[in-house]
Protein backbone atom coordinates (compact mmCIF):
# COMPACT_ATOMS: atom_id res chain seq x y z
CA UNK A 1 0.00 0.00 0.00
CA UNK A 2 1.53 3.29 -0.78
CA UNK A 3 1.55 6.43 1.46
CA UNK A 4 -1.52 9.13 1.16
CA UNK A 5 0.89 11.76 0.19
CA UNK A 6 2.05 9.99 -3.21
CA UNK A 7 -1.51 8.90 -4.33
CA UNK A 8 -1.57 11.75 -7.08
CA UNK A 9 -5.04 12.06 -8.91
CA UNK A 10 -5.10 12.29 -12.84
CA UNK A 11 -6.83 15.42 -14.63
CA UNK A 12 -10.34 13.16 -14.84
CA UNK A 13 -10.30 12.19 -10.99
CA UNK A 14 -9.32 15.59 -10.44
CA UNK A 15 -12.50 17.04 -11.91
CA UNK A 16 -14.31 14.33 -10.32
CA UNK A 17 -13.24 14.70 -7.00
CA UNK A 18 -13.88 18.56 -7.38
CA UNK A 19 -17.57 18.33 -8.94
CA UNK A 20 -18.19 15.51 -6.20
CA UNK A 21 -19.00 18.17 -2.61
CA UNK A 22 -20.79 20.59 -5.26
CA UNK A 23 -23.47 17.77 -6.42
CA UNK A 24 -23.03 16.44 -2.83
CA UNK A 25 -23.94 19.52 -0.92
CA UNK A 26 -27.03 20.50 -3.93
CA UNK A 27 -28.46 16.38 -2.93
CA UNK A 28 -28.43 17.39 0.38
CA UNK A 29 -30.61 20.42 -0.11
CA UNK A 30 -33.23 18.66 -2.31
CA UNK A 31 -33.56 16.25 0.05
CA UNK A 32 -34.28 18.21 2.77
CA UNK A 33 -36.07 20.54 0.86
CA UNK A 34 -38.39 18.00 -0.37
CA UNK A 35 -39.28 16.64 3.28
CA UNK A 36 -39.56 20.51 4.82
CA UNK A 37 -42.21 20.80 1.81
CA UNK A 38 -43.82 17.48 2.47
CA UNK A 39 -44.22 18.15 6.41
CA UNK A 40 -45.40 21.96 5.71
CA UNK A 41 -46.20 22.55 2.10
CA UNK A 42 -46.26 26.60 3.00
CA UNK A 43 -42.90 26.24 3.97
CA UNK A 44 -40.44 29.02 3.15
CA UNK A 45 -37.15 28.69 4.34
CA UNK A 46 -35.98 26.01 1.72
CA UNK A 47 -37.86 26.33 -1.33
CA UNK A 48 -37.47 23.50 -3.85
CA UNK A 49 -35.07 24.32 -6.91
CA UNK A 50 -37.66 24.50 -9.24
CA UNK A 51 -39.64 27.24 -7.12
CA UNK A 52 -35.86 29.17 -7.06
CA UNK A 53 -35.88 28.80 -10.82
CA UNK A 54 -39.21 30.31 -11.53
CA UNK A 55 -38.37 33.62 -9.53
CA UNK A 56 -35.29 33.45 -11.21
CA UNK A 57 -36.57 33.22 -14.71
CA UNK A 58 -39.25 35.87 -13.52
CA UNK A 59 -36.73 38.44 -12.37
CA UNK A 60 -34.17 37.53 -15.33
CA UNK A 61 -36.96 38.17 -18.02
CA UNK A 62 -39.93 40.01 -17.25
CA UNK A 63 -39.61 43.85 -17.02
CA UNK A 64 -40.31 45.62 -13.05
CA UNK A 65 -43.56 47.06 -13.09
CA UNK A 66 -42.99 50.22 -11.62
CA UNK A 67 -39.63 50.62 -13.14
CA UNK A 68 -40.07 48.57 -16.01
CA UNK A 69 -36.46 47.17 -15.62
CA UNK A 70 -35.56 43.37 -16.06
CA UNK A 71 -34.53 43.27 -12.08
CA UNK A 72 -31.67 40.58 -12.16
CA UNK A 73 -29.65 42.58 -15.11
CA UNK A 74 -30.30 46.32 -13.80
CA UNK A 75 -29.41 45.41 -10.22
CA UNK A 76 -26.17 43.40 -11.37
CA UNK A 77 -25.04 46.20 -13.43
CA UNK A 78 -25.77 48.64 -10.93
CA UNK A 79 -23.29 46.37 -7.73
CA UNK A 80 -20.72 45.89 -10.60
CA UNK A 81 -20.47 49.65 -11.68
CA UNK A 82 -19.83 50.40 -8.13
CA UNK A 83 -17.58 47.46 -7.48
CA UNK A 84 -15.17 48.52 -10.92
CA UNK A 85 -14.95 52.24 -9.89
CA UNK A 86 -14.00 51.32 -6.68
CA UNK A 87 -11.80 48.50 -7.24
CA UNK A 88 -9.89 50.89 -10.26
CA UNK A 89 -10.21 53.96 -7.74
CA UNK A 90 -8.37 51.67 -4.89
CA UNK A 91 -6.01 49.99 -7.24
CA UNK A 92 -5.06 53.56 -8.54
CA UNK A 93 -4.17 55.22 -5.40
CA UNK A 94 -2.80 51.94 -3.74
CA UNK A 95 -0.37 52.03 -6.83
CA UNK A 96 0.80 55.56 -7.03
CA UNK A 97 1.10 55.88 -2.65
CA UNK A 98 2.72 52.49 -2.99
CA UNK A 99 5.64 53.60 -5.18
CA UNK A 100 5.95 56.34 -3.33
CA UNK A 101 6.52 55.11 -0.28
CA UNK A 102 8.16 52.00 -0.92
CA UNK A 103 11.06 53.87 -3.50
CA UNK A 104 10.88 57.50 -1.76
CA UNK A 105 12.51 57.39 1.81
CA UNK A 106 10.78 60.83 2.52
CA UNK A 107 7.50 59.96 1.40
CA UNK A 108 7.52 56.51 3.57
CA UNK A 109 8.73 58.44 6.99
CA UNK A 110 6.00 61.00 6.30
CA UNK A 111 3.19 58.94 5.58
CA UNK A 112 3.40 55.22 6.42
CA UNK A 113 2.43 55.68 9.99
CA UNK A 114 -0.72 57.47 8.65
CA UNK A 115 -1.23 55.01 6.22
CA UNK A 116 -1.27 52.33 9.30
CA UNK A 117 -3.43 53.93 11.31
CA UNK A 118 -5.55 54.40 9.15
CA UNK A 119 -5.96 51.00 7.92
CA UNK A 120 -6.88 50.42 11.23
CA UNK A 121 -10.50 52.16 11.03
CA UNK A 122 -12.80 49.80 10.76
CA UNK A 123 -14.47 51.56 7.30
CA UNK A 124 -18.35 50.46 8.37
CA UNK A 125 -17.98 52.08 11.76
CA UNK A 126 -17.73 55.57 9.63
CA UNK A 127 -20.39 54.33 7.03
CA UNK A 128 -22.66 56.89 8.39
CA UNK A 129 -19.68 59.78 7.95
CA UNK A 130 -19.65 58.63 4.69
CA UNK A 131 -23.69 58.61 3.97
CA UNK A 132 -23.44 62.14 6.24
CA UNK A 133 -20.84 63.51 3.77
CA UNK A 134 -21.55 61.92 0.34
CA UNK A 135 -25.13 61.71 0.31
CA UNK A 136 -27.03 58.35 -0.33
CA UNK A 137 -26.27 58.42 -3.68
CA UNK A 138 -23.45 56.09 -5.84
CA UNK A 139 -20.41 58.04 -4.68
CA UNK A 140 -20.73 56.97 -0.75
CA UNK A 141 -20.81 53.63 -1.71
CA UNK A 142 -17.70 53.81 -4.30
CA UNK A 143 -15.80 55.65 -1.55
CA UNK A 144 -16.49 53.16 1.22
CA UNK A 145 -15.25 50.12 -1.31
CA UNK A 146 -11.93 52.52 -1.66
CA UNK A 147 -11.86 53.39 2.14
CA UNK A 148 -11.97 49.58 3.14
CA UNK A 149 -9.40 48.18 0.25
CA UNK A 150 -7.00 51.01 -0.42
CA UNK A 151 -5.26 50.90 2.76
CA UNK A 152 -4.56 47.35 2.34
CA UNK A 153 -3.51 47.69 -1.24
CA UNK A 154 -1.16 50.69 -0.18
CA UNK A 155 0.86 48.91 2.39
CA UNK A 156 0.92 45.65 0.25
CA UNK A 157 2.60 47.21 -2.47
CA UNK A 158 5.00 49.79 -0.83
CA UNK A 159 6.30 46.06 0.82
CA UNK A 160 6.28 44.97 -2.90
CA UNK A 161 8.11 47.68 -3.75
CA UNK A 162 10.61 47.84 -0.71
CA UNK A 163 11.29 44.35 -1.24
CA UNK A 164 12.61 45.10 -4.96
CA UNK A 165 16.46 44.19 -4.52
CA UNK A 166 18.55 47.59 -3.66
CA UNK A 167 20.89 45.71 -6.57
CA UNK A 168 18.80 46.63 -8.71
CA UNK A 169 17.75 50.10 -7.85
CA UNK A 170 21.57 51.20 -7.69
CA UNK A 171 21.78 49.42 -11.22
CA UNK A 172 19.28 51.54 -12.56
CA UNK A 173 20.97 54.93 -10.88
CA UNK A 174 24.41 53.34 -13.14
CA UNK A 175 22.62 53.45 -16.10
CA UNK A 176 21.28 56.99 -15.43
CA UNK A 177 17.99 56.36 -14.31
CA UNK A 178 16.11 59.29 -12.73
CA UNK A 179 13.67 58.85 -9.92
CA UNK A 180 11.13 59.09 -11.84
CA UNK A 181 12.52 56.56 -14.65
CA UNK A 182 13.32 54.60 -12.03
CA UNK A 183 9.65 54.56 -10.70
CA UNK A 184 8.09 53.97 -14.18
CA UNK A 185 10.14 51.40 -15.67
CA UNK A 186 11.76 49.43 -12.70
CA UNK A 187 9.08 49.49 -9.88
CA UNK A 188 5.98 49.99 -11.33
CA UNK A 189 5.96 47.10 -13.47
CA UNK A 190 7.38 44.79 -10.48
CA UNK A 191 4.43 46.02 -8.58
CA UNK A 192 1.90 44.77 -10.95
CA UNK A 193 1.66 41.13 -10.27
CA UNK A 194 1.41 41.70 -7.05
CA UNK A 195 -1.17 44.02 -7.43
CA UNK A 196 -3.36 41.90 -9.57
CA UNK A 197 -3.32 38.97 -6.25
CA UNK A 198 -3.55 42.09 -3.96
CA UNK A 199 -7.28 43.19 -6.24
CA UNK A 200 -7.97 39.35 -6.45
CA UNK A 201 -7.30 39.21 -2.47
CA UNK A 202 -9.47 42.37 -1.81
CA UNK A 203 -12.35 40.91 -3.77
CA UNK A 204 -14.04 39.24 -0.80
CA UNK A 205 -13.68 42.81 1.26
CA UNK A 206 -14.83 44.41 -1.62
CA UNK A 207 -18.29 42.71 -2.07
CA UNK A 208 -18.63 42.55 1.33
CA UNK A 209 -18.72 46.65 1.45
CA UNK A 210 -20.64 47.08 -1.87
CA UNK A 211 -23.58 44.79 -0.15
CA UNK A 212 -22.99 46.41 3.13
CA UNK A 213 -23.72 49.88 1.76
CA UNK A 214 -26.29 48.63 -0.54
CA UNK A 215 -28.29 47.14 1.70
CA UNK A 216 -28.75 50.27 4.46
CA UNK A 217 -29.32 52.88 1.48
CA UNK A 218 -29.72 52.42 -1.97
CA UNK A 219 -32.47 51.65 -5.10
CA UNK A 220 -31.16 48.91 -7.19
CA UNK A 221 -27.92 46.05 -6.28
CA UNK A 222 -27.84 43.16 -5.60
CA UNK A 223 -27.38 43.88 -1.63
CA UNK A 224 -30.12 46.15 -2.14
CA UNK A 225 -32.56 43.12 -3.95
CA UNK A 226 -31.46 40.47 -0.94
CA UNK A 227 -32.10 42.51 1.62
CA UNK A 228 -35.37 44.23 0.24
CA UNK A 229 -37.23 40.59 -0.66
CA UNK A 230 -36.07 39.15 2.93
CA UNK A 231 -38.96 41.03 4.25
CA UNK A 232 -41.33 38.56 2.48
CA UNK A 233 -38.74 35.61 3.51
CA UNK A 234 -38.16 35.46 0.22
CA UNK A 235 -35.82 32.45 -0.23
CA UNK A 236 -36.71 31.79 -3.55
CA UNK A 237 -34.79 34.91 -4.31
CA UNK A 238 -32.19 35.32 -1.48
CA UNK A 239 -30.03 32.34 -2.29
CA UNK A 240 -30.35 32.55 -6.27
CA UNK A 241 -29.22 36.06 -5.57
CA UNK A 242 -26.09 34.77 -3.20
CA UNK A 243 -25.25 32.19 -5.69
CA UNK A 244 -25.14 34.58 -8.60
CA UNK A 245 -22.68 36.91 -6.53
CA UNK A 246 -21.15 34.29 -5.88
CA UNK A 247 -20.44 32.91 -9.28
CA UNK A 248 -19.65 36.27 -10.16
CA UNK A 249 -16.89 37.06 -7.37
CA UNK A 250 -15.60 33.61 -8.94
CA UNK A 251 -15.10 34.53 -12.37
CA UNK A 252 -13.86 38.25 -11.56
CA UNK A 253 -11.14 35.79 -9.56
CA UNK A 254 -10.11 33.77 -12.29
CA UNK A 255 -10.01 36.59 -14.94
CA UNK A 256 -8.10 38.44 -12.97
CA UNK A 257 -5.55 35.57 -12.45
CA UNK A 258 -5.26 34.95 -15.84
CA UNK A 259 -4.92 38.23 -17.17
CA UNK A 260 -1.86 38.60 -14.48
CA UNK A 261 -0.40 35.22 -15.99
CA UNK A 262 -1.08 37.00 -19.43
CA UNK A 263 1.00 40.28 -18.82
CA UNK A 264 3.49 39.51 -16.52
CA UNK A 265 4.33 36.24 -17.56
CA UNK A 266 8.10 36.90 -15.83
CA UNK A 267 6.24 37.01 -12.50
CA UNK A 268 4.90 33.70 -12.46
CA UNK A 269 7.95 31.46 -14.08
CA UNK A 270 8.44 29.60 -10.29
CA UNK A 271 4.70 28.30 -10.72
CA UNK A 272 5.54 27.02 -14.16
CA UNK A 273 8.49 25.12 -13.26
CA UNK A 274 6.47 23.41 -10.35
CA UNK B 1 41.37 60.10 -17.62
CA UNK B 2 39.68 58.37 -15.48
CA UNK B 3 41.96 58.60 -11.70
CA UNK B 4 40.41 57.71 -8.74
CA UNK B 5 42.05 59.22 -5.80
CA UNK B 6 41.01 57.99 -2.29
CA UNK B 7 42.70 60.16 0.27
CA UNK B 8 43.19 59.03 4.41
CA UNK B 9 39.45 57.46 4.34
CA UNK B 10 37.32 55.83 6.89
CA UNK B 11 34.45 53.98 6.96
CA UNK B 12 32.35 53.52 10.58
CA UNK B 13 29.25 52.25 11.49
CA UNK B 14 28.33 53.52 15.10
CA UNK B 15 31.45 51.99 17.24
CA UNK B 16 32.15 49.77 14.23
CA UNK B 17 35.14 51.10 12.47
CA UNK B 18 35.46 48.98 9.17
CA UNK B 19 37.87 50.44 7.41
CA UNK B 20 40.92 53.11 8.66
CA UNK B 21 43.51 54.87 6.86
CA UNK B 22 42.45 53.96 3.39
CA UNK B 23 44.96 55.92 0.86
CA UNK B 24 45.68 55.30 -2.87
CA UNK B 25 45.91 56.26 -5.70
CA UNK B 26 44.05 54.23 -8.92
CA UNK B 27 45.34 54.97 -12.51
CA UNK B 28 43.03 54.95 -15.58
CA UNK B 29 42.94 51.51 -17.05
CA UNK B 30 43.50 49.72 -13.93
CA UNK B 31 42.41 46.40 -13.29
CA UNK B 32 42.27 46.69 -9.70
CA UNK B 33 41.73 43.27 -7.62
CA UNK B 34 40.35 43.46 -4.23
CA UNK B 35 40.67 40.86 -1.95
CA UNK B 36 40.42 39.69 1.87
CA UNK B 37 38.53 37.91 4.40
CA UNK B 38 35.00 37.89 4.87
CA UNK B 39 33.33 41.02 6.60
CA UNK B 40 36.65 43.10 6.07
CA UNK B 41 35.21 45.55 4.06
CA UNK B 42 36.03 44.92 0.41
CA UNK B 43 32.12 45.10 -0.51
CA UNK B 44 32.06 48.78 1.59
CA UNK B 45 35.24 49.70 -0.39
CA UNK B 46 33.61 49.22 -3.75
CA UNK B 47 30.17 50.53 -2.51
CA UNK B 48 32.02 53.97 -1.36
CA UNK B 49 33.30 54.22 -4.88
CA UNK B 50 30.17 53.39 -6.13
CA UNK B 51 28.46 56.31 -4.59
CA UNK B 52 26.28 53.89 -2.73
CA UNK B 53 27.57 54.75 0.79
CA UNK B 54 29.86 58.00 1.97
CA UNK B 55 32.92 57.72 4.12
CA UNK B 56 32.65 58.91 7.32
CA UNK B 57 36.15 60.52 7.01
CA UNK B 58 38.47 61.15 4.10
CA UNK B 59 37.75 62.36 0.77
CA UNK B 60 37.41 60.75 -2.42
CA UNK B 61 37.98 62.23 -5.93
CA UNK B 62 37.18 60.67 -9.45
CA UNK B 63 39.19 62.72 -12.44
CA UNK B 64 40.24 65.89 -9.62
CA UNK B 65 36.56 66.69 -8.58
CA UNK B 66 34.97 65.21 -5.21
CA UNK B 67 32.90 61.84 -6.38
CA UNK B 68 29.37 62.30 -6.60
CA UNK B 69 27.51 61.17 -3.34
CA UNK B 70 24.63 58.57 -5.57
CA UNK B 71 25.58 56.12 -8.07
CA UNK B 72 25.84 57.66 -11.53
CA UNK B 73 25.88 56.56 -15.25
CA UNK B 74 29.97 57.44 -15.19
CA UNK B 75 30.83 53.81 -12.73
CA UNK B 76 29.24 51.03 -13.82
CA UNK B 77 28.29 48.01 -11.64
CA UNK B 78 28.07 44.24 -11.51
CA UNK B 79 26.55 42.55 -8.67
CA UNK B 80 27.03 38.77 -8.03
CA UNK B 81 22.93 38.55 -7.98
CA UNK B 82 19.96 40.62 -8.80
CA UNK B 83 21.89 42.69 -11.36
CA UNK B 84 19.33 42.54 -14.26
CA UNK B 85 15.54 43.56 -14.81
CA UNK B 86 13.62 40.14 -14.46
CA UNK B 87 10.58 42.07 -16.22
CA UNK B 88 12.55 42.73 -19.12
CA UNK B 89 13.98 40.19 -21.75
CA UNK B 90 17.38 40.07 -22.32
CA UNK B 91 17.26 43.15 -25.51
CA UNK B 92 14.96 45.18 -23.12
CA UNK B 93 17.56 44.57 -20.25
CA UNK B 94 20.44 46.45 -21.89
CA UNK B 95 18.01 48.58 -24.09
CA UNK B 96 16.60 50.47 -21.01
CA UNK B 97 20.55 51.83 -20.35
CA UNK B 98 19.68 53.76 -24.10
CA UNK B 99 15.99 54.37 -22.93
CA UNK B 100 16.91 56.09 -19.60
CA UNK B 101 18.90 58.31 -21.67
CA UNK B 102 17.31 59.83 -24.59
CA UNK B 103 13.26 59.74 -23.12
CA UNK B 104 13.53 61.30 -19.52
CA UNK B 105 9.62 61.17 -19.75
CA UNK B 106 8.10 58.20 -20.74
CA UNK B 107 11.89 56.33 -20.46
CA UNK B 108 10.44 54.15 -23.59
CA UNK B 109 11.83 55.05 -27.50
CA UNK B 110 9.79 54.54 -30.62
CA UNK B 111 10.11 54.07 -34.33
CA UNK B 112 13.95 55.18 -35.50
CA UNK B 113 15.59 55.74 -32.12
CA UNK B 114 14.37 52.33 -31.04
CA UNK B 115 16.10 50.97 -33.96
CA UNK B 116 18.93 52.63 -33.43
CA UNK B 117 19.57 51.75 -29.86
CA UNK B 118 17.94 48.17 -30.42
CA UNK B 119 20.87 48.51 -32.89
CA UNK B 120 23.74 49.41 -30.10
CA UNK B 121 22.02 46.93 -27.69
CA UNK B 122 22.48 44.08 -30.28
CA UNK B 123 26.07 44.37 -30.53
CA UNK B 124 26.84 44.88 -26.93
CA UNK B 125 25.11 41.58 -26.86
CA UNK B 126 26.31 40.04 -29.56
CA UNK B 127 30.01 40.82 -27.93
CA UNK B 128 28.81 39.19 -24.59
CA UNK B 129 27.81 35.91 -26.48
CA UNK B 130 24.09 36.51 -25.70
CA UNK B 131 22.71 37.34 -29.40
CA UNK B 132 20.86 34.63 -30.38
CA UNK B 133 18.99 34.35 -26.36
CA UNK B 134 17.68 38.48 -26.87
CA UNK B 135 13.70 37.51 -26.61
CA UNK B 136 14.44 35.14 -23.41
CA UNK B 137 13.81 36.56 -20.27
CA UNK B 138 16.48 36.28 -17.32
CA UNK B 139 14.93 33.88 -15.52
CA UNK B 140 15.34 31.51 -18.40
CA UNK B 141 19.16 32.10 -18.54
CA UNK B 142 22.33 30.55 -16.65
CA UNK B 143 23.94 31.98 -13.98
CA UNK B 144 26.66 32.66 -16.24
CA UNK B 145 24.24 34.36 -18.91
CA UNK B 146 22.96 36.61 -16.69
CA UNK B 147 25.93 38.07 -15.46
CA UNK B 148 26.92 38.28 -19.19
CA UNK B 149 23.90 40.10 -19.59
CA UNK B 150 24.48 42.36 -16.43
CA UNK B 151 28.18 43.08 -17.93
CA UNK B 152 26.43 44.29 -21.47
CA UNK B 153 24.39 46.59 -19.47
CA UNK B 154 26.85 48.11 -17.66
CA UNK B 155 28.63 48.62 -20.77
CA UNK B 156 25.69 50.40 -22.56
CA UNK B 157 26.44 53.09 -20.43
CA UNK B 158 30.17 53.28 -21.63
CA UNK B 159 32.00 53.78 -17.70
CA UNK B 160 35.32 55.15 -17.05
CA UNK B 161 34.87 52.60 -14.33
CA UNK B 162 33.63 48.96 -13.82
CA UNK B 163 33.07 48.08 -10.53
CA UNK B 164 32.60 44.05 -10.05
CA UNK B 165 31.38 42.65 -7.00
CA UNK B 166 32.42 38.93 -6.78
CA UNK B 167 30.90 38.76 -9.94
CA UNK B 168 31.72 35.03 -10.71
CA UNK B 169 31.28 33.88 -7.19
CA UNK B 170 28.16 32.15 -7.75
CA UNK B 171 29.15 30.88 -11.15
CA UNK B 172 31.01 26.79 -11.35
CA UNK B 173 34.68 26.92 -12.29
CA UNK B 174 34.05 26.16 -16.17
CA UNK B 175 31.60 29.01 -16.72
CA UNK B 176 33.69 31.58 -14.23
CA UNK B 177 36.92 30.54 -17.16
CA UNK B 178 34.70 31.64 -19.59
CA UNK B 179 33.81 35.39 -18.04
CA UNK B 180 37.39 35.70 -16.87
CA UNK B 181 37.89 35.37 -21.45
CA UNK B 182 35.31 37.54 -21.43
CA UNK B 183 35.79 40.01 -19.28
CA UNK B 184 40.08 40.66 -19.79
CA UNK B 185 39.14 41.32 -23.59
CA UNK B 186 36.25 43.72 -23.10
CA UNK B 187 38.70 45.39 -20.16
CA UNK B 188 41.63 46.16 -22.94
CA UNK B 189 39.20 47.20 -25.62
CA UNK B 190 37.40 50.16 -24.01
CA UNK B 191 39.95 51.22 -21.57
CA UNK B 192 38.54 51.54 -18.48
CA UNK B 193 39.28 51.55 -15.01
CA UNK B 194 38.02 47.81 -13.36
CA UNK B 195 37.57 46.88 -9.75
CA UNK B 196 36.80 43.40 -8.94
CA UNK B 197 36.31 42.50 -5.84
CA UNK B 198 36.49 39.17 -4.87
CA UNK B 199 37.35 35.77 -2.78
CA UNK B 200 39.10 33.62 -5.66
CA UNK B 201 42.79 34.55 -5.50
CA UNK B 202 43.96 32.68 -8.53
CA UNK B 203 40.93 34.75 -10.63
CA UNK B 204 42.59 38.27 -8.82
CA UNK B 205 46.15 37.67 -9.70
CA UNK B 206 44.88 35.66 -13.15
CA UNK B 207 42.55 38.72 -14.13
CA UNK B 208 44.30 41.95 -12.19
CA UNK B 209 47.18 44.40 -13.12
CA UNK B 210 47.18 45.66 -9.35
CA UNK B 211 46.10 43.45 -6.49
CA UNK B 212 44.74 44.61 -2.95
CA UNK B 213 44.74 42.78 0.28
CA UNK B 214 42.24 44.38 2.84
CA UNK B 215 42.43 42.71 6.41
CA UNK B 216 42.34 44.10 9.87
CA UNK B 217 46.43 44.38 10.73
CA UNK B 218 45.18 44.95 14.49
CA UNK B 219 42.77 43.48 16.70
CA UNK B 220 41.95 44.11 20.34
CA UNK B 221 40.16 41.14 22.27
CA UNK B 222 38.21 43.22 24.54
CA UNK B 223 36.97 45.56 21.77
CA UNK B 224 37.16 43.99 18.33
CA UNK B 225 35.18 46.50 16.53
CA UNK B 226 37.38 49.55 17.41
CA UNK B 227 40.07 48.72 14.59
CA UNK B 228 39.21 48.86 10.92
CA UNK B 229 40.70 47.00 8.00
CA UNK B 230 43.65 48.80 5.88
CA UNK B 231 44.80 48.15 2.42
CA UNK B 232 47.98 45.46 3.57
CA UNK B 233 49.49 44.13 0.18
CA UNK B 234 49.28 46.35 -3.08
CA UNK B 235 50.73 44.72 -5.60
CA UNK B 236 51.65 45.75 -9.19
CA UNK B 237 51.21 42.65 -11.28
CA UNK B 238 51.66 44.10 -14.46
CA UNK B 239 53.65 42.43 -17.34
CA UNK B 240 56.69 44.44 -16.35
CA UNK B 241 56.02 44.65 -12.68
CA UNK B 242 58.24 43.81 -9.59
CA UNK B 243 55.73 40.99 -8.38
CA UNK B 244 56.44 37.32 -9.80
CA UNK B 245 52.93 36.49 -10.72
CA UNK B 246 53.54 32.86 -9.64
CA UNK B 247 51.87 31.18 -13.15
CA UNK B 248 48.84 31.88 -12.70
CA UNK B 249 47.86 33.90 -15.37
CA UNK B 250 49.79 31.82 -17.64
CA UNK B 251 47.08 29.53 -19.90
CA UNK B 252 47.64 26.14 -18.26
CA UNK B 253 48.36 23.53 -21.36
CA UNK B 254 45.95 20.99 -22.20
CA UNK B 255 47.59 18.04 -21.61
CA UNK B 256 47.51 14.54 -23.85
CA UNK B 257 45.74 11.91 -22.56
CA UNK B 258 48.69 10.12 -21.95
CA UNK B 259 50.28 12.36 -19.66
CA UNK B 260 46.76 11.98 -18.24
CA UNK B 261 46.89 8.78 -17.11
CA UNK B 262 50.42 8.74 -16.18
CA UNK B 263 49.24 11.18 -13.69
CA UNK B 264 45.91 9.47 -12.26
CA UNK B 265 47.72 6.14 -12.72
CA UNK B 266 51.34 6.05 -12.20
CA UNK B 267 51.73 2.25 -11.87
CA UNK B 268 50.01 1.58 -15.01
Amino acid sequence: MRRAINIVPGSGTRILLALLPFLLIACLYVVVSAERRAANPGDKLLPPITEMATSMDRLATEPDRRSGDLTLWSDTAASLRRLFIGLGAAAAIGLVLGLALGLLPVASAGLSPLVAVMSMIPPMAILPVLFIVFGLGELSKVVLIVIGIAPFLVRDLAMTVAAIPSEQIVKAQTLGASTWQLMLRVALPQAMPRLMEALRLSLGPAFLFLISAEAIAAESGLGYRIFLVRRYLAMDVILPYVAWITLIAYVLDWLLARIARRGFPWGYVQETRR
Amino acid sequence: MSEIRVHNVWMEYGDQIVLETISLDIASGAFVSVVGPSGCGKSTFLRMILGQERPTRGIITFDGAALPAEPGPDRGVVFQRYSVFPHLNVLQNVLIAFEFAESPFTAKLFGAKRKAASEKAEALLEAVGLGEHAWKYPSALSGGQQQRLAIAQALAKEPKVLLLDEPFGALDPGTRAQMHALIKPLWRERGMTVIMVTHDLKEAFGLGTRLLAFDRPRIDPQAPERYGARIIYDLDLSRDGPVPVLGFSRPIETSTVSQETKRSMPHA
